[in-house]
């Protein structure tokens, strides 16, 4: 079985650094990964994804198109690009700092997880963690990884400056109370 | 231990690990990584990146390089290979080795960034000038691609002709787990190399010029003979259609992986379907296909493209069995969903 | 007991030279092939050969070559020198060669101050090719492709190749100098030297544009050739030094 996931939000945000994390965990879980961006000339400020395909065996083309398993949407373009495209019983988690209660979508079939995201990294001191406070969807939501993996996650992606680990976990740990 | 890399560096470390010593590039999506690591990449393991004025004076830094003797790459991107034919003609006529690597984007003209497979004519035919081929591996993993840069600097080197590495562009981008294959140690001779003969031997010289008829068809007989060695010994296939399978899907690159989960969905569906992968675009796996099982009576081919390697399948094939394309192009991606449909609408 | 008084350059190969009779290309190779004996490098020089009458110049040059695509001589022997920077790499070209099909190889080998040096042979005409119309004819010269003599309007005026160079921030020499006449031929001598001594001292990219005559091509006899360079390429084309200000860096 695969997991498909699209990480989604405005260039900066950090949806592409967050997907290579999950397939980082996915990787070191033993699992068969890809991780694919959406690339194009708009290099700031527009909307930037990327497909990550977690599975126990080969995978086919990286790019998620279609049957969306898990959407992390963190802007407004994100929802509307993508919530059509979710599997019935689907995840859905959705930056509400951003994405405002007019533009929340409502569905019977997917299952959709607000988390206030910015507010949460700001009340961390955290302002640039918004994307890491989003992983708390998974952390609910699903069954694919742990904060104990998380925090090994970041601790190899940031093995040369290892004192941005802990404001980062304490991002998340705050967005999971 | 695997680690996870994107298509572009993964090949660079590669490349590097390979003895890589200079690289040659200019800039065009979706190859842009390439370049962009081997300049932070070779100047640290003392080799030498110059990022040249255009894909032509980039494949002739190659030509010099290589004609100095040192292991050498360059890469690029459709249009931008287009532009490097005619260094690449120079390259086979003078037996330079080198290693170029094509990240194919969606054509034709400008065309699109997004992957595409239509450049299989552009790899295995060529746009230069005279009577050649390259060598062509297409890997449809990011490991296999690391093996098979480092297998194109041995081929080149051993059979002194360019190779090329093709890959669509969804190979380039995408990040998968991998880890740098062990290079065996090899020690080609390039005592042919004009580097400067220090006193120490004849003067070399590097051309492709021959203005003699007979000179020039003697070379080129010769160099035909050297291709007939690389048919004998090089060809790569990845031929996993088995007794009973009805039909033989025929795909390289990603559009193989996706064939393969096409394949999976069919069986579920109670058609057995087989994977045909060449992996050596040049020399082609012809034999494969005269030599399937004969349960198998139907071919299918997938590319991202209008129907390029199809050719090849159909020299193959010589008639001997019935031959559907499905394809789409620029930048479109099928997905296995579709596939399975359409071989599914063959039978 | 007979004593030399002269000999042909050990720089230069027993191959006879391939140039139509009173074509100047060969004093200029002599002039090369000295230069590279008498600073005592030709063991470990590397001569790019261009398209044009010079192609076989890697014949001729006794030390190793290696034959260039049209205009592509530059980024040949940026790809040789790149690799081995202690070598010494000149390109030999003609002004087809340079001037128009490898116009950008040029421009950008000088702008990235390639340590190399370049021979530029310019003889306002595609010699190789039956005397076409290059990027330096004169205005009025008769060639096949411009049979009323080139005109200004839709052609241009001829290139000045050497003070275009110049301008560029990092080449490091560029002369042009002529061998119409043996105060010339020495003032050549003079300048050849110095471009191969700058690569040497790590000085960058050193150019040395050569006034010369292709008698077939402009259809003159040898001697009124050379007289044509006096006459009508040297008050069009002023010899003299365009630029001689050694880089600081030079990539290694």
């Amino acid at each position: 079985m695969a997991t498909k996931i699209i990480f989604s939000g405005f260039g900066g945000q950090g949806v592409l650094t967050l997907g290579q994390l999950v397939a980082d965990i996915a990787l070191n879980q033993g699992k068969e990964v890809t991780w694919m961006p959406s690339y194009g000339a708009e290099m700031r400020g527009g909307t930037a994804n990327c497909s990550v395909i977690i599975s126990d065996s080969v995978i086919g083309s990286p790019i998620v198109l279609n049957n969306i398993d898990i959407l992390l949407a963190m802007n407004i373009p994100s929802v509307t690009k993508f919530f059509d495209k979710i599997k019935p019983n689907g995840n859905a988690f959705i930056n509400s700092s951003i994405v405002t209660p007019n533009y929340m979508p409502t569905s019977e079939s997917v299952n959709i997880t607000a988390i206030d995201a910015s507010a949460i990294a700001q009340k961390a001191n955290n302002a640039r963690g918004a994307n890491m406070v989003m992983l708390t969807g998974f952390l609910k939501q699903t069954n694919l990884f742990t904060i104990d993996e998380i925090e090994a996650a970041l601790q190899r992606r940031f093995k040369a400056k290892p004192e941005l680990v802990r404001p980062n976990m304490d991002a998340i740990k705050l967005g999971l109370e | 231990m695997k680690i996870l890399m994107k298509g572009n560096e993964a090949i660079c470390d590669a490349a590097i690990k390979a003895g890589c010593r200079a690289f040659f590039g200019y800039p065009i999506t979706p190859q842009n990584e390439i370049p962009e690591y081997m300049a932070a990449k070779l100047a640290d393991s003392g080799g030498v990146f110059v990022q040249a004025e255009s894909e032509v004076a980039a494949i002739n830094m190659v030509y010099g390089a290589a004609a100095a003797g040192v292991r050498v790459m360059t890469s690029s991107s459709s249009p931008g290979i287009a532009l490097k034919q005619e260094g690449v003609s120079y390259l086979v006529g003078a037996d330079l080795p080198c290693v170029i690597v094509s990240v194919s984007r969606s054509g034709p003209g400008l065309g699109g960034i997004l992957p595409a497979q239509s450049d299989y004519f552009q790899a295995t035919r060529g746009g230069g000038n005279g009577d050649y081929y390259l060598p062509v591996y297409a890997p449809f993993s990011i490991q296999e691609a690391m093996n098979l840069v480092v297998k194109a600097f041995d081929v080149a080197d051993e059979y002194r002709t360019p190779v090329m590495v093709l890959l669509d562009g969804m190979l380039g981008q995408m990040m998968e787990p991998c880890m740098l294959p062990e290079i065996k140690a090899s020690n080609y001779d390039n005592s042919w190399a004009a580097n400067g003969n220090s006193g120490k031997r004849p003067r070399n010289t590097i051309t492709s010029l021959n203005l003699k008829g007979e000179g020039l068809e003697a070379m080129n007989i010769r160099r035909f003979k050297t291709y007939d060695t690389i048919k004998e010994k090089e060809i790569m296939v990845d031929n996993r259609v088995q007794d009973g399978d009805e039909v033989a899907i025929v795909a390289y690159g990603t559009p193989a992986r996706i064939a393969l989960n096409a394949i999976e969905m069919l069986k579920e569906q109670g058609i057995k379907a087989g994977l045909v992968r060449p992996v050596t675009l040049w020399p082609f796996p012809y034999d494969t296909f005269q030599n399937l099982t004969s349960s198998v009576k139907r071919v299918v081919v997938c590319e991202l493209s209008m129907g390029q390697m199809i050719d090849d399948v159909k020299i193959g094939l010589a008639g001997k069995l019935p031959v559907s394309f499905y394809g789409r192009t620029g930048g479109m991606i099928f997905e296995p969903e579709e596939v399975a449909a359409y071989v599914k609408s063959c039978i | 007991m007979s004593k030399v008084v002269y000999e042909k350059s050990r720089g230069l190969t027993d191959n006879p030279l391939s140039y139509c009779p009173g074509c100047a290309h060969g004093i200029i190779h002599k002039i090369v092939a000295d230069t590279l004996t008498s600073l005592d490098v030709l063991e470990r020089t590397i001569a790019i050969a261009p398209v044009g009458c010079s192609v076989m110049a890697y014949e001729f040059y006794n030390c190793d070559g290696i034959q260039a695509g049209h205009g592509r001589a530059p980024a040949v022997a940026t790809g040789v020198k790149r690799t081995n920077p202690d070598k010494i790499v000149f390109t030999y070209q003609g002004d087809g060669d340079l001037a128009a099909i490898g116009a950008a190889e040029i421009v950008h080998a000088a702008h990235r101050g390639e340590n190399i040096t370049v021979i530029f042979v310019n003889n306002a005409i595609y010699g190789m090719t039956g005397g076409q119309m290059a990027p330096t004819t004169l205005i009025d010269m008769k060639t096949s492709t411009s049979p009323k003599g080139r005109a200004e309007a839709g052609t241009g005026k001829p290139l000045l190749v050497s003070e275009m160079l110049a301008q560029i921030p990092s080449v490091a020499y560029i002369e042009r100098v002529s061998i119409h006449d043996v105060p010339n031929i020495n003032k050549t001598k003079k300048a050849v030297k110095k471009a191969f001594q700058n690569q040497i001292d790590g000085k960058g990219f050193s150019m040395v544009e050569i006034l010369s005559t292709c008698p077939i091509g402009w259809n003159k006899t040898p001697s009124a050739s050379l007289k044509f360079i006096e006459t009508n390429m040297v008050p069009y084309f002023p010899l003299g030094v365009f630029a001689d200000s050694p880089a600081k860096e030079v990539a290694e």
